[in-house]
């Protein structure tokens, strides 16, 4: 099962990551790609503008949200997050990189019933605080993690 | 109080270049011989980096911390080492822990480490300890000429007849996912454990996370923490399908595991370096020591650190095989009550060699032998590497790149490991290879502008002074040739390095500079290995006259412990 999973990985590349996540039914593509209604927060330039955007007014801080993500990125080009709620309720996950020139990053919308758990793939830029934003009960949370970006070498 | 009575007795067998006699006996034993305590015990050491013989090594006198670590173990050199840790200055302990009067010291108390004559205060330790797990923490498969000439090999076989149980990595990984694969598949009995390294797509575990054993009744269970940061420090097309990562979260997945399974005592096994060894140990609750690498540091007292579930011991073992952590613990039914710790110097002087290690050594050596103990030159003064900012080895490496590849500038990457010439020493192909026997040795030339030279040095200095563990690399700062600086350790990215200097006159932003280094971590980098350019110089010159290391301009850190 795991040899297969990474053969048709390595043949399909970062297409074939979202297709066979598709097709083993985990998310519906419309929850992946940007809602309709999103694609202006997805324009904005800072990480205030667009959580405006998605109507999230200073949204409160929760430690029922969880970033995983490695403290300093391997390779800034494809930067591996995950982001779990642990929030009663959770409608939709956001993430956000606040040094990117468009911080929207990903939306997903979680079905009723869906783990509110999700992972995805990010280029950034340069060191940034990253923020992943909560819908639950129709009031926004969110949680921030640094991530270091940076040239590499001269280790130990 | 038993730390003074040995401490005395090494005082009194002060004049170690004296014949073996009792008062050395004595010393061996007063030193060599801590009473057993406890019910469970773990031997360590770390970072040996393929030291099979008795090496110098000094140790730094530049080891700043800043934030919280400033003024803290492991960031304390010199006296405030020996004052933090009640060690008398001048005693052959000073001499294993600090850089103190190095070149006289090291005459008067000779080499340290060894595999003979560590295989020897193993089996002695061990005899005390019926049951006692000896845990290798890693960089032990990389660091001479032999073992990058075997890939590994000699290394591995060394430490089978050591009886090495347990090991975690990062050099290691430097010769490839395949090697280090097929490399653990031949380890047995060795354990390789690593719960940080998972695939690059699935984040399925690549190695084994932790075993659990069972020593004298209790069920204690070890955890293997790889490097976090070896995609990043190292190339990484090495381990293009593996990721690492510190994974504090699984981490504590797994000690909850272990304590459900029924382990009474948790170790982790870290390469995560001292600093971040600290961090952790605060924030993940139910280890009960962690015996740690990666930054090298030889810390007599290890530090106990208080978190939500208790107290974590953090021990950190050193390196080139100079020392063996001793950790006996106290396991009563609830747990870990009490502990006792020694880190032990490991005197070649005074403890005899192992015979079937030194046969072992002798065979690894045989077929390179001529060619490792072909004499460069002779080195007129010390030559050394370890410390934050350069050493006159790496000065000396810059010097020849400079000089042989006719660069303005020179970079060198700030390893911490490499052994140490005393002045009248000739300089053998082995010692270049000590400092340089990496798998990607390629001198690069390049010609970035004054702006990128300050965004690669601002990048380095980060990696060594940003205040949150978690994102300092656990290397040196890349030693720099050719052009001085500034350098304000406790200052915020962008801000922290200045005022570069070409022969006095400040370099341009725009201006394009012809720059040499070596150690390129693309994939695809051209070059002549560094130690060819390296022993051309050498052997062009014959007699290498003492040099002091170019080092920046320090700002701020003139009380700081760290610094000597």
């Amino acid at each position: 099962m795991k040899q297969s999973r990474r053969r048709a990985l390595k043949a399909g590349g970062g297409a074939g990551v979202l297709a066979l996540l598709c097709a083993a039914g985990v998310v519906s593509p419309g929850d992946v790609l940007a809602q309709s209604g999103n694609q202006a927060a997805f324009a904005m330039k800072t990480v205030r503008e667009a959580m405006r955007a998605l109507g999230a007014q200073a949204p409160a801080v929760s430690a029922a949200i969880q970033i995983k993500a490695s403290e300093i990125a391997e390779n800034g080009a494809v930067v591996p997050i995950s982001i779990e709620s642990k929030l009663p309720g959770t409608e939709s996950i956001t993430l956000l990189i606040e040094k990117n020139p468009n911080p929207l990053a990903a939306s997903f919308t979680i079905p009723a019933g869906t783990e509110p758990n999700v992972s995805t793939r990010v280029k950034i830029g340069e060191s940034s605080d990253v923020y992943a934003l909560v819908k639950a009960e129709g009031k926004f949370y969110m949680a921030k993690k640094e991530i270091k970006i940076t040239l590499g070498g001269c280790g130990g | 109080m038993r730390r003074r009575e040995f401490l005395g007795a090494l005082a009194a067998a002060a004049a170690l270049g004296a014949p073996l006699g009792a008062a050395r006996a004595q010393a061996a034993r007063s030193l060599y011989d801590p009473p057993p305590f406890g019910n469970v015990s773990f031997l360590h050491f770390t970072d040996c980096h393929a030291q099979l013989l008795p090496t110098y090594f000094r140790e730094p006198s530049a080891n700043i911390g800043v934030g919280d670590a400033a003024g803290r173990a492991p960031h304390l050199v010199g006296e405030h080492l020996l004052r933090h840790a009640g060690i008398p200055v001048g005693s052959p302990e000073a001499h294993a822990f600090t850089y103190l009067d190095f070149e006289a010291a090291a005459r008067r108390y000779g080499k340290l480490g060894g595999f003979a004559h560590l295989a020897t205060l193993v089996k002695r330790t061990r005899a005390a300890r019926p049951g006692a797990l000896l845990l290798d923490g890693g960089d032990t498969w990389q660091g001479s000429a032999t073992a990058l000439w075997t890939r590994g090999q000699d290394m591995i076989e060394a430490q089978k007849l050591l009886g090495v149980d347990l090991m975690t990595a990062h050099w290691e990984f430097t010769y490839g996912e395949k090697r280090v694969q097929e490399a653990v598949k031949g380890l047995a009995p060795i354990e390789f454990l690593a719960q940080n390294v998972k695939t690059a797509d699935f984040n399925d575990p690549v190695f084994k996370p932790y075993v659990m054993r069972e020593m004298n009744g209790v069920p204690v269970a070890v955890i293997g923490q790889a490097f976090p940061y070896t995609p990043i420090a190292n190339p990484r097309h090495f381990v293009a399908e593996w990721t690492f990562g510190i994974q504090e979260t699984d981490l504590q997945k797994i000690v909850d595991e272990v304590r459900a399974g029924g382990a009474r005592a948790v170790v982790l096994l870290s390469h995560n370096g001292m600093d971040v060894d600290v961090k952790l140990a605060g924030r993940v609750r139910g280890i009960d020591a962690i015996l740690g690498g990666h930054t090298h540091d030889g810390v007599p007292v290890p530090l106990v650190v208080g978190n939500s579930g208790g107290k974590t011991i953090v021990a950190n073992s050193g390196c080139n095989g100079k020392f063996l952590s001793v950790l006996d613990l106290e396991v009563k039914g609830t747990g870990v009550t009490d502990f006792r710790y020694r880190l032990l110097p490991v005197f070649s002087n005074l403890l005899p060699p192992d015979p079937a290690m030194q046969a072992l050594i002798e065979r690894v050596r045989a077929p390179y032998k001529a060619k490792l103990e072909e004499p460069l030159a002779v080195t007129e003064g010390l030559l050394y590497r370890r410390g934050n900012f350069n050493g006159s080895f790496d000065q000396l490496i810059l010097d020849a790149l400079m000089a042989v590849k006719d660069a303005e500038i020179g970079f060198s990457p700030g390893f911490r490991w490499g052994t140490t010439l005393l002045p009248g020493q000739p300089i053998l192909r082995e010692h270049l290879m000590d400092q340089t026997a990496i798998t990607y040795p390629q001198v690069t030339l390049s010609e970035p502008t004054g702006a990128e030279i300050k965004a690669i040095l601002e990048d380095v200095c980060d990696n060594l002074f940003n205040p949150d563990p978690y994102l300092q690399q656990g290397g040196d700062m890349v030693r720099v040739g050719g052009m001085t600086y500034a350098c304000d350790p406790a200052a915020k990215i962008g801000a922290r390095v200045f005022d570069f200097r070409i022969r006095n006159k400040l370099i341009e932003a725009d201006k394009r500079y012809k720059l040499v280094g070596w150690a390129p971590v693309a994939e695809g980098a051209k070059g002549e290995p560094v130690w060819d350019v390296v022993e051309h110089y050498l052997k062009d010159r014959k007699t290498i006259p003492a040099r002091s290391p170019n080092v920046p301009k320090l700002i701020g850190v003139e009380r700081n412990a760290g610094l000597a």
